[in-house]
């Protein structure tokens, strides 16, 4: 299939170098056209999945709205606090809102795109698998494709208020460089989330029981990172700045940020959820050669 | 009501009871997140109390008990409806429920009573255990205040169960359960205390917190168990939760009783 299209491919333009050069231009191509494919296939797929879920319209808008007061009820907590005690070691109530924002809506797009990997055990449960395996496409396009999970947007909205409101109490001056990296940071931790969804999903080809764990993961880290990651204790400051590289999403760019100190190495921290993601996948493919079926 | 009469709701509280401790991976992976969950919320609880001068109203170790009385009562409240119900409603087959010769709301009432306690007793006992060892747990304030405390969550208990059929009766009308029975939990967790402990919320909330019902399933136990209040005041809050039970099991059965009259089953 994927042979045959490449076959249709028109041919490289002419009077270019010679055969070793047209040789390189001609797999270029191919690697164009893939990726070109994969994302029209992708699109697809979520095109699907928003259709199918814009189909129960009052459910849409009564889970969105659920998500949102859920997620409200949660700053709410957080306000409660900043009101009694007025300030967490020297941070402000707007600093720490900022650090809330940016792992909220980082969560939420995470959370909604990466829906698929979230309820893979599932397929794994049903056998479902199977059926992917047999299509001649990436198995990590064709499982976060499943679904784009439209009712986060309750949590991303309260997240994103959130994150506005941070940015328009803080006496911060913005030049185009801070807006790039703070939604680089905001993109980062998406990547890093993603990817945890990714290695949730791949630990069911070794166990479908006691996924909930990675909930001190995703739910945990968002928990985590709505806070100065100071205030921890060092064995779990090393866990998330090493291991899970939330503060790199999170607390290292955005003190960055708010201490106008962007140089060296910090403008790199927000890589690392990436960085997480790749490494996410590697495992995953590893995961999936171990891969048995449960299917009759 | 004679005891043969009860038979049925208790063998249902019972089987349902014996196979909700089955799930004791289940259990485990929710103690684990629980523990993590604690042992941050204790962090930053600390972390807010090394910010100020000022005189709480908790001390800190009073906080960090609640925080871990939350941590293993956390199954108590109404977090779900009952999906075997959903399931009945959605196929029709919760018509066969509707024939047998039982109350089927005190049926419901059992279903649901087995799954907050099933979960809470796996989860209750290896978390306070290692909390009072490890985690800075204390022990009841008094004696009389751990009976109180006791009384308070089965009391507890019993008002989370009538939320949840509550929630599970209103399946009834919307299928999907999208609505009320989402949002009542993300509400609970709130005003019941789970978060925060109620005392830091801002002096003018605290009456209506005080007014609703939410605050019976955490706030109030926890804060008999830490002896915060004088013995002369128990009976009233005692009443209070059990007139919220009665006003919460009188408006389900009231409400199942005209979903009821207005349920179509799409025959086949």
């Amino acid at each position: 299939m994927e042979q045959a299209q490449i076959k249709t491919l028109p041919p490289p333009a002419s009077g270019g170098p010679g055969p070793k050069g047209s040789f390189t231009t001609k797999n270029e191509a191919g690697w164009v056209h893939r990726l070109v494919d994969a994302a029209r296939l992708y699109c697809r797929y979520i095109g699907v999945s928003l259709r199918a879920q814009m189909q129960y319209k009052t459910s849409f808008w009564m889970l969105s709205f659920t998500q949102f007061i859920a997620s409200g009820s949660a700053f709410v907590g957080m306000w409660v606090l900043f009101t009694r005690f007025g300030s967490l070691r020297g941070w402000s109530m707007a600093e720490v809102a900022l650090f809330y924002g940016v792992i909220n809506v980082a969560f939420a797009f995470a959370d909604s795109f990466g829906r698929g990997f979230d309820v893979f055990s599932n397929m794994v449960k049903g056998g479902d698998f199977d059926r992917v395996l047999l299509r001649p496409r990436s198995l990590a396009l064709q499982i976060g494709a499943q679904e784009l999970l439209l009712t986060r947007i309750g949590r991303f909205t309260q997240a994103g208020l959130v994150l506005g409101w941070a940015l328009h109490t803080l006496p911060l001056t913005w030049t185009l460089g801070k807006a790039l990296f703070l939604m680089a940071t905001i993109a980062g931790g998406a990547a890093l989330f993603y990817g945890l969804y990714v290695l949730q999903a791949t630990m069911s080809f070794w166990t479908i029981e006691s996924l909930e764990v990675m909930n001190i993961l995703t739910y945990g880290g968002t928990e985590v990172g709505q806070y100065p990651l100071t205030i921890y204790r060092a064995g779990f400051r090393a866990f998330f700045t090493y291991v899970v590289p939330i503060a790199c999403v999170n607390f290292i760019p955005i003190r960055a940020l708010l201490t106008a100190n962007l140089t060296g190495p910090v403008l790199l921290a927000p890589a690392a959820g990436w960085l997480f993601l790749a490494v996410a996948l590697q495992v995953w493919r590893i995961g999936v050669l171990k891969y048995t079926s449960t299917g009759s | 009501m004679t005891s043969g009469a009860l038979t049925p709701y208790l063998s249902m509280l019972s089987a349902r009871f014996r196979m909700g401790l089955q799930y004791r991976s289940a259990a485990f992976a929710g103690l684990c997140t629980q523990l993590f969950w604690g042992v941050i919320r204790v962090m930053i609880f600390t972390a807010f109390y090394r910010s100020t001068t000022h005189t709480q109203a908790m001390t800190l170790s009073d906080t960090t008990t609640y925080v871990w009385l939350g941590q293993a009562m956390f199954a108590l409240l109404p977090w779900q409806v009952d999906t075997d119900v959903q399931s009945m409603i959605k196929t029709g087959t919760v018509a066969y429920e509707m024939l047998r010769p039982v109350d089927i709301y005190w049926l419901w009432f059992s279903r649901a009573f087995a799954q907050r306690i099933a979960p809470t007793v796996l989860r209750a006992v290896p978390m306070l255990t290692v909390a009072a060892l490890l985690l800075h747990l204390k022990p009841p304030a008094t004696w009389q205040c751990g009976v109180a405390w006791a009384i308070s969550t089965i009391l507890a208990a019993v008002l989370g169960s009538a939320i949840s059929v509550l929630m599970t009766i209103s399946l009834l009308w919307t299928l999907s359960g999208d609505g009320v029975s989402r949002l009542l939990p993300a509400i609970a967790y709130t005003l019941s205390g789970m978060d925060v402990p109620l005392v830091f919320f801002p002096a003018w909330s605290q009456p209506l917190l005080f007014a609703l019902p939410f605050r019976d399933l955490v706030d109030l136990p926890f804060r008999l168990y830490l002896g915060k209040f004088a013995m002369p005041q128990w009976p009233v809050l005692f009443g209070q939760e059990l007139a919220w039970i009665i006003a919460f099991v009188l408006l389900g059965r009231f409400l199942l009783a005209i979903g009821r009259q207005r349920l179509v089953v799409q025959g086949g």
